[in-house]
């Protein structure tokens, strides 16, 4: 029970989301926030970004899933220090990804006419990534059905993996539909974000990654280092949500 | 300071202007009507009327505000001099006794949330002086919704026996002994400042715990720290200028104003007078505070190694290795005795929602914690705490998980 | 039909550096002020905190604090005869977007430019003679000096707290600083940055082979500093997300750390966010502006009247707003007539990466600032004779890496395959010796009679008006230019040590998908014929006298350097025209 006889309130404090409105005109509603006399500020003000939930896939669908982590094992390999892309979660990563926000191209100019142009124009197609997978695995999968007399890639040895992922890579086996060489260097890219990015996100668990380059993660200060030359870093690294090292206690 | 005589002010009334017309006491062009002003209004500022009686952003002194005490909310009146629904009709007898007496107009009694157990060393000359100025605003028609105190607190007669325990009547009585500097502040502090109101413990029913005498209290998700001269707990580590600096700028080189004291600053201490905000220094640093010693509870090795990994990584780049942060900027916590005080509730707040410091004139910055509350769990926090607490030559109780559990949810409805 | 509001003494539309500056200047003169800012209102400790500012994935790859190409964008073509098409998602630049702009996520990196630069045209002309610069160059001086500047340019130094070394202290050439810097009045406000271990390296590299290395100046700073409005910031702890990112230890210079806080505070000024800002209103005569037109978050239409409008909305969207709303002729590439939208140009970017010896080198490379570097600026402007070479212009070179973030940062030698074991093998062995400058080599970029701004013919914004077009390519004078700059980057880089190099050099045609920095300049540029510029001297549009328009849009072509420094020291120049000249006497302050 608290005890005390206050005889003033905690501060008023503004809440800044767009369309709430703190009227300078008493006459008038802009649907704006205005700001003046102080500087704005809410209580656990920020918007810090949601951890992936770990479980079923939202985006793929189980074969697609299937084919994600063996490709995804295939551009970063497993060894005997550092897991391979499916065990850092690399697929994981791909997935949420694409069901969200940047699968579905938000806040991107997606208005017509679409019109092929020059490669320096970029991209010019009405699909997102998300589109851009699903077609992609699908025509990949076709593709190595026909080559290897029905089977999906999951089920490939590991060598046929690799001599098929070349191939596409090379431009030598194309796919129906789609550009092969295209989808498969997008998806290298998307694996090795998913291996560096914050663990947060869903790849890059416990760190491994980070582990493996010597990176230091998610700090902010390095004023007693700057002028250590040519030393190792010794702090292991650490994510937006902590490390090992927070909970001792 | 010689009063108009009633004779004299009604024909005045008749000659003013439309403009005056809420004024009960027509001024004349009299020159003392001018430095009667100007002391009220600087009376007003050392007792911070506005910031009970003045919405943020809404006209001055206008009431509406509601203000918190554990027992429910009450609703500042409006002091402007409008006729119907501010002051503007009562007599000076009237604003006297609800100033220094806590008696309204009609003989009800007011609640203490109107620190008149604190107005009360004023003089009457001083009361004048504010009713003067409050006479001069605006007349601002706002009529006050009702409080929202749930029975019994809302039988106001039941502050007869709160004023027989707690209040005791009179003016401000200098001390021979002392300094006129030492009574100038002991006078502001207890009197108009009332900085009792939030920085001395309270008993069960709402009144002082005169034995803690600014020690600190707890109230509105707050902990209001020590402000006796206690070494550990208080301001024994600053000087009286780093006092001075803090009233009037809301920072100094170790630390910065938050929370309710941030608009104490803003709207009182940082416009009072540099030979007052020295008064209220010295006098606050003559007091010896508790004498006890600090309960050296041990803080165990694993939770200083978590501690010191979390504070590393995320508050070092702000308040730095050796928690000496950055003057005027970022608090140094190696020196912050608010970090050590028995009760945190402010440093667990502080670190769970974030905190803006105070802008002023003279430091306009208003540096800002970010909150971690969704980042660290309630362990993580109390062992970034301890250490914190127990580091660069401290040594001060551990933290528990459960401290800040309490804090987490105790907060979890506040707006501010 | 929109509704109106109660007129104001002045109107800035757009709220990063430029109208944060203007806005303290006008509110000393007691003028009430009004901003307009199309993004939100943002500050550390809620936007860009040390919890989770350092997201490379959120921030950088995703480009979260930036504009969204769905609120605005434009097309882009490289040449008259293409068609363009729409820019659908940044690559070449990443506009900004909301309070404090492009200020809260930049480098911090704070050059000045050379005297030279300001009178190119005469100075190259005299120099090397008319048939030295390429027949299509459509270069001009700027009709403000660099001496006219230099005050204003220290005023904006010790806004921010500058970390530097001087080079050229009133005609004093200071060891350590940049030689060939034009005289400052004054030190720096703070000393230089510490430099972390490459960057040393190269310093030394770049002194042994005869070159004269400095610290790169920096609005990181290197210790805490109070700024002349009483404004607080803290040393930069290099935590290696600079730009792309809010600082979150204000430590940055930036509005927010350098002026908001005190600015907020005064009675005469009101901001308003999410409001953005479509068309400037001019009255019948077309030579008094009246105010301006926005849209609220809601859709609805406002109208603010003023009687000084200040454009400060960055290059490209106050090119667009002129146009828009139809103060100035349009530039017409093919009767080289008109002026709204001419000498467009952008930066000249390359780099070389080292890799290196991990048994001996271990770099740390994610201990960085934002402006961190040792730079050298021989090959700067004309600050070496261009005669045997056959291009004008040059830029500065220098290990200017800003930290090393996984995701960008995991380089493998050239050869190396792109996945895979060996793929995985060299990037663990490279991270922490590999020297990865960014913008290493950072060139100028001329101007061009058929490189330019105007509006679409085809595509439409969200409310429905062209979206504006740039017509842009990389030319053979700017090609050379950086072939000659990046080869002598690489000399350095090896002289380090580095036992490989990828060499990458800027080729044509410009390519809208690889990032060349955000400085994007002229299109409503200053000078001293209204012919062939849009804004006098004073950055005074000769149209509408009530109407001025800060940003590196003025430029009339860009230098060898960052453009902020020259953009803030150019709305300080501009708003003491205006607070000593313009509001004493209304009207055009340049005759035509």
């Amino acid at each position: 029970m608290k005890q005390g006889t206050p005889t003033m309130i905690g501060l008023r404090r503004r809440e800044f989301l767009a369309g709430t409105a703190l009227l300078l005109f008493s006459a008038t509603t802009v649907k704006a926030a205005t700001i003046a006399g102080r500087l704005p500020w809410a209580p656990n003000a920020g918007n810090p970004p949601p951890p992936i939930k770990l479980g079923p896939w939202e985006f793929f669908n189980g074969e697609e899933g299937r084919a994600m982590e063996a490709l995804v094992d295939c551009i970063i390999p497993p060894d005997p220090e550092t897991p391979g892309g499916k065990d850092a979660g690399c697929a994981v990563f791909i997935d949420r990804q694409l069901a969200g926000p940047y699968g579905r191209q938000e806040g991107l100019y997606v208005r017509p006419p679409f019109q092929a142009g020059l490669k320096n124009q970029g991209h010019q197609s009405a699909n997102g990534p998300a589109q851009d997978y699903r077609d992609g695995l699908a025509a990949f999968d076709r593709a190595c059905k026909q080559h290897s007399g029905g089977k999906p890639f999951a089920e490939l040895s590991g060598d046929d993996r690799i001599a098929l992922l070349k191939a596409v890579d090379k431009g030598e086996l194309k796919l129906d539909g789609v550009d092969g060489k295209a989808f498969f260097t997008q998806l290298v890219k998307d694996a090795q974000m998913g291996f560096f990015a914050d663990p947060i996100y869903g790849g890059n668990r416990d760190m491994v990654a980070w582990k493996m380059i010597g990176y230091p993660g998610a700090r902010y200060n390095y004023l007693d280092w700057v002028n250590r030359h040519n030393e190792r870093f010794p702090l292991p690294p650490v994510g937006m949500t902590g490390n090992a090292q927070w909970t001792r206690s | 300071m010689r009063r108009i005589p009633r004779v004299c002010t009604l024909v005045c009334a008749v000659l003013v202007s439309a403009s005056l017309a809420g004024r009960a006491h027509a001024g004349s062009a009299n020159m003392q009507e001018f430095t009667q002003i100007e002391r009220g209004r600087y009376l007003s500022i050392l007792s911070d009327c506005a910031g009970c009686h003045t919405v943020p952003g809404g006209k001055p002194f206008s009431g509406g505000r509601p203000i918190e005490t554990p027992f429910g909310n009450i609703i500042s009146p409006n002091v402007t001099p409008d006729l119907e629904t501010g002051i503007g009709a009562w007599s000076d007898d009237q604003f006297d006794a609800a100033v220094r007496k806590g008696i309204g107009r009609t003989g009800a009694h007011l609640y203490p949330a109107m620190p008149y157990n604190a107005y009360t060393r004023m003089s009457r000359d001083d009361v004048m002086a504010i009713r003067a100025y409050l006479t001069s605003l605006e007349p601002v028609r706002n009529s006050r919704n009702a409080d929202t105190l749930p029975f019994p607190f809302n039988i106001r007669s039941t502050m007869i026996v709160w004023n027989a325990l707690y209040f005791t009547a009179g003016e401000y009585k200098p001390e021979p002994t002392k300094s006129a500097e030492w009574n100038r502040g002991k006078f502001i502090v207890d009197g108009p400042a009332h900085c009792g109101a939030c920085h001395t413990p309270k008993t069960l029913l709402g009144g002082d715990r005169t034995d803690q005498y600014l020690q600190g209290a707890n109230l509105q998700g707050w902990s209001a720290p020590d402000i006796t001269n206690n070494r550990r707990t208080g301001l024994g580590s600053w000087t009286a200028d780093d006092v001075a600096l803090y009233l009037k700028t809301g920072h100094n080189r170790a630390t910065a104003a938050t929370g309710p004291m941030a608009e104490a600053v803003e709207l009182s201490t940082s416009r009072m007078k540099d030979e007052d905000t020295k008064a209220i220094a010295t006098y606050l640093k003559s007091l010896p505070g508790n004498k006890d010693e600090a309960r050296l509870a041990p803080v165990g090795a694993n939770v200083m190694a978590a501690g010191g990994a979390i504070y590393r990584d995320q508050c070092s780049a702000c308040h730095g290795i050796e928690g000496k942060g950055v003057p005027h900027l970022f608090p140094a916590l190696a020196e912050s005795t608010m970090v050590r005080s028995n009760d945190p509730t402010t440093a667990i707040r502080i670190v769970l929602r974030g905190a803006r410091s105070v802008g002023t004139m003279a430091e306009p910055t208003a540096p800002g914690m970010p909150s971690y509350g969704w980042q660290l769990d309630d362990r993580e926090i109390a062992a970034v705490l301890s250490y914190i607490r127990n580091s660069w030559g401290a040594a001060t109780a551990p933290i528990d998980a459960k401290d800040v559990t309490r804090v987490r949810s105790d907060t979890a409805s506040r707006n501010d | 039909m929109s509704r109106r509001l109660p007129r104001k003494d002045v109107v800035i539309v757009g709220f990063g550096w430029t109208g944060a500056i203007m806005a303290n200047e006008l509110t000393d003169e007691g003028l009430e002020v009004i901003a307009f800012e199309r993004g939100p209102w943002r500050d550390a400790p809620t936007d860009f905190p040390p919890g989770y500012m350092q997201d490379e994935l959120r921030y950088r790859i995703r480009h979260e604090l930036f504009l969204r190409p769905d609120q605005l964008t434009f097309t882009f073509r490289n040449k008259m005869d293409q068609t363009a098409l729409p820019i659908r998602s940044w690559g070449a630049f990443m506009p900004p977007n909301g309070v404090g702009g492009g200020g809260v996520h930049w480098n911090a990196e704070m050059w000045r430019f050379l005297p030279s630069d300001f009178v190119l045209k005469t100075h190259l002309t005299e120099r090397y003679g008319a048939a030295f610069l390429p027949p299509d160059m459509t270069i001009q001086d700027w009709g403000v000096t660099y001496d006219e500047l230099e005050p204003h340019y220290d005023r904006f130094e010790y806004l921010c707290g500058t970390s530097g070394t001087a080079g050229n202290l009133s005609g004093k050439i200071m060891d350590g600083g940049n030689p060939f810097e034009g005289p400052r009045s004054r030190p720096y406000p703070t000393p230089a940055q510490a430099q972390p271990f490459s960057h040393t390296l190269f310093g030394k590299a770049a002194r042994e082979l005869g070159y004269k290395p400095f610290p790169q100046p920096s609005g990181n700073l290197s210790q805490a500093y109070t700024n002349p409005l009483g404004m607080r910031l803290g040393p930069c702890t290099y935590c290696g997300f600079c730009e792309w990112f809010g600082c979150g230890n204000y430590s940055k210079a930036s509005p927010q750390t350098t002026i908001l806080p005190h600015l907020i505070r005064k009675s005469n000024f009101s901001l308003r966010d999410n409001s953005e800002v479509v068309r400037i209103n001019v009255d019948r005569s077309g030579k008094r502006a009246t105010g301006v037109t926005f849209v609220d978050s809601s859709g609805e239409e406002w109208e603010q009247q003023a009687d000084l409008v200040i454009l400060s909305a960055y290059t490209m969207f106050n090119v667009q707003l002129l146009l828009h709303s139809q103060i100035g002729q349009p530039y017409d590439p093919v009767t080289n007539t008109g002026v709204v939208g001419r000498n467009y140009t952008h930066q000249t970017i390359s780099s070389v990466n080292g890799f290196f010896d991990n048994k001996k080198f271990n770099f740390n490379p994610f201990i960085a600032s934002g402006s961190i570097g040792m730079c050298i600026d021989e090959f700067n402007g004309d600050n070496f004779d261009h005669g045997p070479h056959g291009f004008v212009g040059g830029g500065y070179v220098g290990q200017v890496q800003t930290g090393a973030r996984p995701i960008e940062s995991t380089l493998v030698p050239p050869g190396t395959p792109a996945w895979g074991a060996d793929w995985k093998k060299a990037v663990k062995d490279n991270y922490l010796s590999t020297v990865k400058p960014g913008t290493g080599v950072h060139g100028s970029f001329y101007a061009y009679r058929d490189i330019y701004l105007d509006l679409d013919p085809a595509y439409k914004d969200r409310f429905g008006r062209p979206l504006m077009r740039i017509t842009m390519d990389l030319k053979e004078n700017e090609i050379k230019q950086n072939k000659f700059l990046t080869d002598k980057f690489a000399e350095i880089i090896k002289a380090m040590g580095a036992e490989k190099l990828a060499v990458q050099y800027r080729t044509a045609p410009y390519d809208i998908t690889t990032y060349q920095t955000t400085h994007l300049n002229g299109g409503a540029i200053m000078g001293a014929d209204p012919k062939t510029s849009v804004l006098n001297k004073y950055l005074q549009s000769w149209d509408v006298p009530n109407l001025f328009v800060m940003g590196a849009s003025a430029f009339p072509q860009n230098a060898g350097y960052n453009p902020t420094l020259t953009v803030g020291a150019l709305a300080y120049w501009s708003a003491a025209a205006i607070r000593n000249q313009y509001l004493k006497n209304p009207g055009r302050l340049v005759d035509a």
